[in-house]
């Protein structure tokens, strides 16, 4: 009954979580993205570069993008004073050749049965009063170093729903690490000191995640050759997958093309894990 | 009889199948024989849902919203920032309830057993508590005792982390963030006015502020400070500091007392105060006048801001002085909180939401009187009278200076009393977050529609508020019950004689019955 009642990739989830929990007994060391990744922390990919092929290419965006919008802080001059143009918000870049910025392209499915080495930590940098990168991707396990450049009060409230939350204040210029133990794409971050503070953390078992610049482009290599399933995902604009078949030495050219009649689609977060009333014993 | 037949006939295999349910089913409940889904669907589903996701029937009422169990976030933990709470966590907040908010406690409704229960079952409404370590407190330690120094460095500390920014120079919730502030679901969220500690959420002992400081409010926009400890930024020392200073802003004690008679002091020769801050209200003895949403009448409002005031009297046998004071984070309307109102009024969806129009005009309060002495203990009904029974108001409003004295025959009703008959002086700053009103009349004056103010008698009184940044107009505003105002009787200079002089007179007394005494053993 309890297994009906829940779809099989949560399940599974479920089940690696379990693992994952029964394994590490609370600690926050990276060994829990050994455990998540299927085994002892690696020191090496278990990829053969020899064999490898990659992934290349751009998301174009089509139709009127809106115009960013304006940002006031008026109240944080310590932050205006670093723009020289009024400051705006990130939601929507769209470069001069048509690339739209900010989309977050990873690998969904096809890559199994391979380890990867936990990467060195990733930095967010509040500076300005905005989240420089405003989409980032981790690795499970991998340090996310939450930076206070601006030397005033910032919060960093994120609000996953397959990772545990934190919140935590930096009221001076400092450093703070924190990591998520599974696979979540995307999890929210903002600032409720500043309330257009925002950005968007995508977490992989793997490292074949790539974000794009408002030219565009991305690329995902030393992939191991096999069908995968390619996403990109906008904050605004929701996803688009498609299949590809990576062979070794090759890299495979492909595009995805995002547009304004877009906007109002969908856009997928993880799904919070809801546990049926019907699963609960004693009815 | 029937079902216990196949487990007798089992018997051999009764002993594993026992610990196969054991295992399955939730702890509590079956170790006590207490079936925690029935006891949640019968007490706590109304508002937090039967499949836990805090949307009951009852919750569009309410602001905050009922918790949503699916989530696995509590905001009173012991345990740090994104941690699961432990069971006595959740078990305290069952039985003592959230102050400021609709979360009674149960610990006098429900039995021991029956609260385990009910923790086992929330615990079971989200994945994480089966898959997530056993969650460990954080160290807390003893509270430092409170002294003059540690209140003064919790002070320094208080604008060193910015505390400011959500809560307000002096804390009460007036921050130029507070406007923005929202939960994880998206509802807006108020910053906690810090000198009203009794509807803290978590509790308002030193030992619970610095509880939440170290643990934060997972869920809504109170962060954790501990890694500002750990990191150096401030001593952990300092958070007790800063305990003891938000501690200190509120009236020590419980919820402030409510008295049900306001008096309003003799001056003596001293002239009233005339203006809403005269320091001189510092030395007036206030009283506390407790508030809640207007839900007698169609449109009901189960959102108030203003949840109390603060109020005082002063008379010089001629005139007399009524100040009141309430906490309001703006000065409405305020642009800055615009956005807000139109949040609360979309979050308010009860079936009295289609009356809320938009951004309220401003703030207001009204205070009211019977309009005409009433034979025994008769008054107006408290929401500004009847037909029968009319009340007599004094109102301001932020927005626009207009007539301060009206009659009202029930709600919305009030008729202002003409140019030349207005007799009430009104005064109003909005400082930190607060508002001061005062409010002066004659005893007596020459409108035959005043009631006059008679000193040494009870003048039954009333209240009502309205935060207009918080979408509040009309009926949709918070009110009081009925108080009485008694204006202090002078005292006569006999009543200073009289004791000194009783002392004398007992004293020479006992002086004449010793001596007499003492003749009569040595003759």
């Amino acid at each position: 009954m309890f297994a009906r009642s829940i779809p099989v990739r949560r399940l599974t989830l479920m089940l690696a979580t379990a693992f994952l929990a029964a394994g590490c007994g609370g600690g926050d060391d990276a060994g829990d993205a050994g455990a998540a990744g299927g085994g002892d922390q690696p020191a090496e990919s278990s990829v053969d570069p020899a064999t490898a092929g990659s992934l290349a290419g751009t998301v174009s965006f089509t139709g009127t993008p809106p115009a960013p919008r304006p940002i006031d802080m008026d109240e944080e001059p310590v932050c205006a004073e670093k723009y020289t143009e009024p400051p705006t918000t990130q939601t929507v870049l769209v470069g001069d050749g048509g690339g739209l910025g900010n989309v977050f392209v990873y690998i969904r499915e096809g890559l199994t049965g391979h380890t990867f080495p936990t990467p060195e930590p990733a930095v967010i940098d509040q500076d300005g009063c905005r989240y420089r990168p405003h989409v980032m991707g981790l690795q499970v396990g991998q340090t996310m170093r939450i930076r206070n450049s601006d030397g005033l009060l910032h919060n960093i409230n994120s609000s996953p729903t397959e990772n545990r939350p934190f919140n935590v204040s930096q009221p001076v210029e400092m450093d703070t690490d924190r990591e998520f133990r599974v696979p979540e794409v995307m999890i929210p971050l903002r600032c409720d000191v500043h309330g257009w503070m925002s950005a968007y953390v995508g977490v992989l078992d793997h490292p074949y995640h790539s974000v794009t610049d408002t030219d565009g482009s991305f690329a995902l290599e030393t992939l191991p050759p096999g069908d995968y399933v390619v996403e990109a995902w906008h904050e605004v604009y929701g996803v688009l997958s498609q299949e590809v078949t990576v062979a070794t030495g090759e890299t495979l050219e492909i595009s995805f093309e995002f547009s304004q009649e877009m906007a109002g689609n969908p856009v997928p977060m993880a799904d919070p894990w809801i546990v049926p009333h019907s699963a609960h014993g004693l009815r | 009889m029937a079902a216990l037949m196949p487990a007798l006939l089992a018997a051999p295999l009764a002993a594993p199948l026992t610990v196969a349910v054991l295992l399955l089913l939730p702890a509590g409940a079956v170790a006590q024989g207490v079936d925690g889904a029935a006891l949640y669907d019968q007490w706590c589903a109304g508002c937090h849902g039967v499949e836990g996701d805090g949307q009951g029937p009852a919750a569009n009422t309410m602001l905050p919203r009922p918790r949503d169990f699916t989530v696995g976030l509590y905001q009173i933990r012991t345990t740090g920032t994104g941690e699961l709470p432990t069971d006595e966590d959740i078990l305290r907040v069952i039985d003592e309830g959230m102050p400021g908010t609709a979360m009674p406690g149960w610990e006098e409704v429900l039995t021991r057993a029956e609260r385990n229960a009910l923790v086992d079952y929330l615990k079971s409404f989200s994945r994480f508590f089966a898959t997530s370590p056993e969650p460990e407190p954080l160290e807390f330690g003893g509270a430092p005792r409170a002294t003059d120094e540690r209140v003064a460095r919790g002070r320094e500390v208080y604008d060193i982390i910015d505390c400011g920014r959500c809560h307000g120079v002096e804390g009460r919730g007036d921050g130029p963030s507070a406007p923005t502030l929202e939960n994880d679901a998206g509802y807006p969220t108020i910053a906690a006015d810090l000198t009203e500690a009794w509807r803290f959420n978590g509790g308002g002992s030193v030992e619970e502020i610095y509880r939440r400081l170290r643990s934060g409010l997972d869920g809504t926009p109170m962060p954790s400070f501990s890694d500002l400890v750990e990191a150096g930024v401030i001593e952990a020392d300092d958070l007790w500091n800063l305990a003891h200073y938000i501690r200190s802003l509120s009236p020590a004690g419980e919820e402030p007392r409510v008295r049900e008679v306001i008096t309003a002091g003799w001056v003596g020769d001293e002239p009233l105060p005339t203006a809403p801050d005269d320091p001189r209200w510092d030395e007036a003895d206030r009283f506390w006048v407790p508030l809640a949403g207007q839900i007698m009448v169609p449109p009901r409002w189960f959102n108030p801001r203003v949840d109390g005031l603060w109020v005082q009297g002063l008379h010089d046998g001629e005139e007399v002085a009524l100040r009141v004071s309430w906490s309001d984070p703006s000065r409405s309307p305020d642009p800055s909180w615009e956005e807000w109102v139109e949040k609360v009024l979309t979050t308010m969806t009860s079936a009295d939401a289609g009356s809320a129009t938009g951004p309220g005009p401003g703030d207001r309060l009204t205070v009211q009187f019977p309009q005409q002495a009433s034979e025994g203990m008769q008054r107006p009904f408290f929401l500004q009278g009847d037909g029968r029974r009319p009340a007599y108001l004094w109102s301001w409003t932020s927005w626009v200076d207009g007539p301060v004295e009206s009659i009202a025959r029930g709600l919305g009703t009030d008729q202002p009393q003409p140019p030349d008959q207005q007799d009430v002086t009104v005064g109003a700053v909005h400082e930190a977050g607060q508002w001061h009103v005062l409010f002066r009349r004659a005893l007596s004056t020459e409108s035959s529609e005043d009631p006059p103010f008679a000193v040494g008698t009870a003048i039954p009184m009333a209240f009502q508020a309205w935060d207009g940044d918080n979408g509040e107009e009309g009926a949709q505003g918070s009110v009081s019950t009925w108080y009485f105002l008694s204006l202090q009787q002078p005292t006569p200079v006999v009543a200073y004689g009289a004791p000194a002089l009783a002392l004398f007179l007992a004293f020479g007394l006992g002086l004449v019955v010793v001596r007499r005494a003492q003749r009569k053993q040595h003759a």
